[in-house]
């Protein structure tokens, strides 16, 4: 990683986690659909950048909202997981050649960028809300949830980074 | 490393569900309750008026109650006996989550201010819910809202106890369990907290019957619409009981009568 992309990714951690404690996890939309943007983090991770550190650094962003929203490890959880599926989804969403040529999230076609963005924010909302509910007679809640949370969270990341597309070069 | 650091979140979760006060993480340490200290400072000023509302009508409650009790206190000195076992810190809540399952609210008072676990918290209006964890200045609140939350509650007009839980659906509405199907009951029925725990005084407000349907078994559960609106909590009041032990016998003794 060179030393712009370093601060850029400090900057990004702390302003995604602030606003999620702060201002998103208070939407309460209908009751309960809270967005969770901080995912952008892990989605933006430079691409070529070691795993292990993605690794770690999603376990640092998970358990800080962890701690401001006494859930335990929930977050953590989910982040980890993410984190470690990564190359696997990334593989799979723009084909084997993404490690080769550098690809850039805001280069890629729509479909692809959609498809990205989906299965790491449904995989992380059904780990999120699993453990969250912790309990097996709610699935219908916790599949619920998953669903509305995550069209949510999708749209508002979508309209994120389309907002800062220049920025993110 | 994946392994390492999933399995290190999956225990702090199932810690998180399994104990009633989760010890390691929580919003009471010192950085999340600054800042949250911090964002409810700013926030405060957009619900002042709401707020200046709440404490008008307190006021006058407490005014209308000063007048009609005056008179009566020299006939009945068990209630100024029972009054000095009660303390009331007043504190400001600077985060409530109502959303999930299990919801916790901070405040910004903690144990410098002589506040201890189990502690029971209400407002002006009802119940709030109880202490389950305190640092120097802050403590955080296991809400009613809570799948874990039990409070001992019964109807104000027959004295049938029953439990208090949440089915998690809607923030205004709690459920009250094990109420005997003997029990006279009625739609708009007010419930109050039992004197059976030592937490809370008995007769702090906790809602109205807004519905009621019987389980299979010989009892009643019953949809219970909160006096207090808990998705807009700003000052609270924490009870400090001077005296449990002492507490439990003057309760039981007035119970007998």
């Amino acid at each position: 990683m060179q030393n712009n992309q370093i601060i850029t990714n400090i900057v990004r951690f702390i302003v995604l986690m602030l606003i999620q404690v702060i201002v998103l996890n208070h939407i309460n939309f209908i009751g309960y659909v809270n967005p969770y943007a901080y995912l952008i983090f892990i989605l933006l991770f430079p691409f070529d950048a070691s795993k292990t550190l993605l690794i770690f650094l999603s376990f640092l962003l998970g358990l800080s909202i962890d701690l401001f929203s006494d859930s335990g490890g929930v977050h953590a959880a989910a982040c980890v997981l993410v984190g470690f599926l990564r190359p696997g989804i990334l593989k799979f969403s723009f084909g084997v050649s993404y490690q080769y040529n550098a690809i850039k999230l805001n280069k890629v076609t729509f479909k692809e960028r959609l498809l990205y963005i989906t299965l790491m924010v449904i995989i992380h909302h059904f780990v999120l809300f699993s453990l969250e509910i912790f309990s097996p007679s709610h699935i219908v809640l916790i599949l619920k949830s998953t669903l509305f949370s995550g069209i949510f969270s999708m749209l508002l990341i979508l309209c994120i980074l389309l907002l800062f597309k220049t920025k993110e070069n | 490393m994946f392994a390492l650091l999933f399995i290190i979140s999956f225990i702090l979760t199932l810690e998180s569900h399994s104990y009633h006060n989760s010890k390691l993480i929580s919003s009471t340490n010192f950085f999340s309750a600054k800042v949250y200290a911090v964002t409810s400072n700013i926030t405060e000023y957009f619900d002042l008026k709401e707020q200046n509302k709440i404490l008008l009508e307190q006021n006058n409650m407490l005014l209308k109650y000063q007048a009609n009790t005056n008179a009566s206190i020299s006939q009945n000195p068990l209630d100024s006996i029972l009054s000095k076992n009660f303390e009331f810190t007043g504190a400001r809540v600077i985060n409530n989550v109502y959303s999930k399952t299990n919801n916790n609210i901070t405040i910004d008072k903690g144990y410098n201010d002589s506040l201890e676990v189990d502690m029971g918290v209400i407002t002006s209006k009802g119940i709030v819910g109880i202490i389950n964890k305190t640092s120097g200045k802050y403590a955080r609140i296991q809400s009613v809202l809570n799948t874990k939350s039990q409070v001992n509650a019964q109807l104000k007009k027959s004295k049938h106890f029953g439990f208090l839980t949440w089915n998690t659906k809607n923030p205004n509405t709690v459920q009250l369990t094990e109420i005997p199907k003997l029990a006279p009951i009625a739609i708009g029925d007010t419930i109050i907290t039992g004197g059976n725990s030592a937490i809370f005084p008995k007769g702090i407000l906790v809602g109205r019957v807004a519905n009621y349907t019987i389980e299979n078994n010989d009892s009643y559960t019953v949809d219970v619409s909160l006096f207090n609106d808990m998705t807009n909590l700003s000052h609270v009041f924490v009870i400090k009981n001077q005296n449990k032990q002492e507490i439990i016998q003057l309760q039981s003794s007035k119970d007998a009568e």
